[in-house]
C-alpha cells in the first residue's frame, strides 16, 4: 500500500507530467486561459489516463512483450516494435468510445468535457504516460496508480497555470512577451517551484 | 467522386491497403534490424562492464575493441541466498542462461525475485532478484583476477544502475561505473564523472570483521573505505553508499564473496 | 527551385515558426535539449517524419474517406515513427537510449499532425514535402538554439567537446546547473519568443484587456 502511495505522490509532484517532463505542453499552453476550461480539460485527462495506461499495460504484457504470446503457443514472438502503433490506437479508440458513452449516458458531463476529448488523443502526456509505464515495466496495479497520478499531476498543473494567467491578464507585460512569451516564463517559474519536491519519497 | 471516396467499400479498401503496406514496412524493418539491435544491446552492456573494471577508456578505445577485450570475462549466474555459483543443471532447471538472463526482467517475476520490506530494503529497490549474473576474469588456479557485480540503488530521482568491479580478494575496489541513472545533471549526475570515480580504485569494502565499511562522506576522510561525497548531492551520495551497503551485504553478494571469492 | 517552393520551405523557419508562433510541438522540444548531440538527432528524426508523413498523406488525400481520415493519418505517422525508432536503435543505440520515450512521442507531436491536417490535406505531394521539411527546420532552429545554450552554459561543452573547462574537471568555469534542469528550457524559449517578436512586430499578440485612457476628469462632474 505504502509503495502505491509513494508512486502516486511521485507521479503527481516529483515527476509532474507538465512541469517536470514537459509533456502535453501544446494543450497546456493553449487551453490554460480560464480556470473553468482548465478544470474541464484536467478532469478529462485524469479519466483518460486512468483508463489508457492500465489497458496499454495489459496489451504490452499479454500481447507485445518478448515471449508474451506464450499462452498462444508463440513463445518466440517479440512484437514490442508494434508498441507505438498499438498505444496510439488504444488511446484514440478509448477517447472515441468515452466520447460516445458520455454523449449517450451522461450528457451533462459530455457537454462539459465534450470539446476537450478529441484534443486529448494528441496530448503527449497521455502517450507519454503509457511509454513511461512500459519503459519502467510497471505491474498492472502500479500502472493503474501511475495512470491516475500522472493525470492528476497534469490537471493540477494546468489549473494552477490558468489561475495565474487569469490574474496575469490585468498586468502590463512588455509587448513582445505578451501572450505566449510570458506564459513560458511563468511555466518556468512554476517548474522551479515543483523542483522543491525532488527527492520526496514516502 | 466524393460519394465514391466516402463509400463503405472504399473506406474498407483504403483501410486494408494502408494496413497491409504499413505492416509489411514495419515488420520488415523490425526483422531486418533486429540482429543489429540485439548486438548493440550486448555491446553496450559489455562496454559498461569493461568501463567499470577500468579496462575501457572511451577516449582511447573504440566500440570495435569491446569484443576482444571482453573475451577474458566469464559470465556466470550466482544464487544470492546460498552465495554460490549456480550449477549448470540448476540453471537449466530454472531456465536461466547467463548470456540472456536479465535482472531487469527477473525483478518483476515472483519466481525469480522477492519483495524487500522496511529495514531490509537499504537501497530502496523494493524487489531483489534471487539470481544475478557476475562477470569474472579467472586465474589458472581457480581464483579470480577480477569480479564484476551488477549493483543498483535509489538515488534522488530514481534507481541508479551500475557495475562494481572488485579485485580477486573480494574486498579491494577495482572500479565503478553507472550505465543508467536519473540524477540531476551537474550535481548527482556527477556519479558518472570519471574524476569522481577515480577515487574508488583501491578502496576497501569490508572492515576486519567482514562488515561493509564503505562510506561516501563529505571531504573524503582519511580511511581506506571512504570516498568523497558529491557536492550539492547529499541524497545521491547517500544512495550510492546504501547501494554498496546492500549489494555487498548479507542480502546481496555478501555470502557469494565469502563462499566463492575469498574462500 | 521556383519562388513558391522557396517560400513554402523558408516561411516556417522564421515567419511562421511552429514553436514560437503556432505553439506546436513544444512537448518533446524541451526535454531533449540538455545536450546538443541528442538535440540534433531529435531534429533530424522529426524533420524526416514530418516531411514523409506530409508526402504520403498528400498522396493519399484524394482517396481518403472522411470517416477514417484521422486514423489514416495516425497510422502513417506512427509507422514512420516506428521505422525511425528501429533505425535509431540499430545505428545509434546510445543516442536512442538517451532519447528514450521521446522518439515515440513524435507521434503525438502536434507539428506532424498539425501540418498533415492543415497543409498536406489540401496541397499536392511536392509542396507538402517541402512544407514538412520547412516546419521541421523551424522546429530544429529553436531546438538547436536552446540545446546549444543549455549544453554550453550547463556543462561547458558543445557536442561533448569541452569549450569552457569546468571547475570539477580542473578548469575555471563554474557550470550553471540550472541550465540542465527543466525550468531553464522554459525561460530560454520565453526569451527567444520575446526577441523574435521584437523583430517581427506583427507577431505581437494584442492585449485582451487594454488599459483605457484616464477618464476620471470627464466623469467627475
Amino acid at each position: 500500500m505504502e509503495h502505491y502511495l509513494s508512486l502516486f505522490v511521485s507521479a503527481v509532484f516529483v515527476e509532474n507530467m507538465a512541469l517536470m517532463l514537459f509533456l502535453g505542453m501544446c494543450t497546456f499552453l493553449a487551453v490554460s486561459k480560464k480556470v473553468d476550461t482548465a478544470i474541464g480539460l484536467g478532469v478529462a485527462v485524469v479519466v483518460v489516463q486512468a483508463i489508457t495506461v492500465p489497458v496499454n499495460n495489459l496489451i504490452f504484457n499479454y500481447l507485445l512483450k518478448d515471449g508474451a504470446l506464450a499462452w498462444a503457443g508463440l513463445s518466440e514472438m517479440d512484437l514490442s516494435f508494434l508498441g507505438f502503433l498499438c498505444y496510439i490506437g488504444v488511446i484514440a479508440g478509448i477517447v472515441q468510445i468515452l466520447e460516445m458513452f458520455l454523449d449517450k449516458f451522461v450528457p451533462a458531463l459530455y457537454n462539459a468535457l465534450g470539446i476537450f476529448l478529441p484534443l486529448i488523443t494528441v496530448n503527449c502526456a497521455i502517450m507519454g504516460a503509457s511509454l513511461f509505464m512500459v519503459e519502467r515495466s510497471y505491474t498492472f496495479p502500479e500502472s493503474v496508480v501511475y495512470g491516475v497520478g500522472a493525470g492528476v499531476g497534469w490537471a493540477l498543473a494546468i489549473v494552477l497555470m490558468a489561475g495565474i494567467r487569469e490574474k496575469l491578464k490585468y498586468s502590463d507585460v512588455p509587448q513582445g512577451l505578451r501572450g505566449l512569451g510570458i506564459t513560458f516564463i511563468t511555466t518556468g517559474l512554476m517548474s522551479l517551484g515543483f523542483m522543491s519536491f525532488s527527492g520526496l519519497t514516502l | 467522386m466524393s460519394s465514391n471516396v466516402n463509400s463503405v467499400a472504399n473506406t474498407l479498401k483504403i483501410a486494408l491497403i494502408l494496413c497491409a503496406i504499413c505492416s509489411v514496412v514495419i515488420s520488415g524493418a523490425a526483422v531486418i534490424l533486429k540482429p543489429m539491435q540485439t548486438a548493440n544491446q550486448i555491446l553496450d552492456r559489455n562496454k559498461n562492464i569493461l568501463i567499470a573494471a577500468g579496462m575501457f577508456d572511451p577516449a582511447v578505445n573504440s566500440n570495435a575493441d569491446v569484443a576482444s577485450m571482453f573475451e577474458r570475462f566469464n559470465a556466470r549466474i550466482v544464487d544470492l541466498d546460498n552465495g554460490t555459483f549456480l550449477s549448470e543443471e540448476e540453471a537449466l532447471r530454472l531456465g536461466l542462461d547467463p548470456l540472456t538472463y536479465s535482472e531487469a526482467a527477473a525483478k518483476n517475476d515472483p519466481m525469480l525475485s522477492d519483495a524487500l520490506s522496511g529495514e531490509d530494503d537499504v537501497a530502496n529497490i523494493r524487489r531483489r532478484v534471487k539470481y544475478a549474473t557476475v562477470y569474472t576474469i579467472d586465474n589458472a588456479d581457480g581464483s579470480f583476477e577480477s569480479v564484476v557485480l551488477p549493483v543498483s540503488g535509489y538515488g534522488l530521482w530514481g534507481i541508479m544502475y551500475g557495475y562494481l568491479a572488485l579485485e580477486g580478494d573480494g574486498n579491494t575496489v577495482q572500479g565503478i561505473g553507472f550505465y543508467d541513472h536519473k540524477e540531476t545533471p551537474g550535481l548527482g549526475g556527477e556519479i558518472s564523472n570519471p574524476r569522481w570515480q577515480a577515487q574508488w580504485p583501491g578502496k576497501q569494502i569490508y572492515d576486519a570483521q567482514s562488515n561493509v565499511a564503505f562510506e561516501v562522506v563529505k571531504g573524503g576522510g582519511p580511511g581506506m573505505s571512504q570516498v568523497d561525497a558529491l557536492s550539492g548531492a547529499t541524497l545521491t551520495s547517500r544512495g550510492v553508499e546504501n547501494m554498496i551497503a546492500f549489494w555487498l551485504g548479507e542480502r546481496g553478494f555478501g555470502r557469494f564473496i565469502i563462499n566463492e571469492v575469498k574462500g | 527551385m521556383n519562388e513558391m517552393s522557396k517560400t513554402i520551405l523558408i516561411k516556417p523557419i522564421f515567419k511562421e515558426n511552429p514553436i514560437a508562433l503556432q505553439i506546436l510541438g513544444v512537448c518533446s522540444a524541451l526535454a531533449v535539449t540538455t545536450s546538443l548531440q541528442v538535440t540534433l538527432v531529435m531534429c533530424i528524426a522529426l524533420t524526416t517524419v514530418t516531411a514523409f508523413s506530409n508526402l504520403f498523406i498528400s498522396m493519399l488525400r484524394n482517396n481518403m474517406p472522411g470517416s477514417i481520415r484521422i486514423i489514416i493519418q495516425m497510422t502513417v505517422i506512427a509507422s514512420l515513427v516506428i521505422l525511425v525508432d528501429q533505425i535509431l536503435k540499430a545505428y545509434a543505440y546510445e543516442i536512442s537510449k538517451q532519447l528514450s520515450v521521446f522518439v515515440g512521442l513524435i507521434i503525438t507531436n502536434c507539428i506532424v499532425m498539425g501540418r498533415a491536417e492543415a497543409f498536406a490535406m489540401k496541397n499536392p505531394p511536392i509542396p507538402s514535402f517541402l512544407d514538412g521539411i520547412g516546419n521541421g527546420l523551424g522546429y530544429s532552429l529553436v531546438l538547436i538554439i536552446v540545446g546549444t545554450l543549455r549544453e554550453l552554459f550547463g556543462a561547458g561543452t558543445l557536442l561533448g567537446f569541452t569549450v569552457l573547462p569546468t571547475v570539477a574537471n580542473g578548469g575555471w568555469y563554474q557550470p550553471n546547473g540550472l541550465m540542465l534542469l527543466a525550468p531553464s528550457a522554459f525561460f530560454i524559449i520565453g526569451f527567444f519568443i520575446w526577441i523574435l517578436r521584437e523583430r517581427n512586430v506583427e507577431q505581437i499578440e494584442k492585449n485582451e484587456f487594454p488599459m483605457s485612457a484616464h477618464t476620471a476628469e470627464k466623469g467627475a462632474h
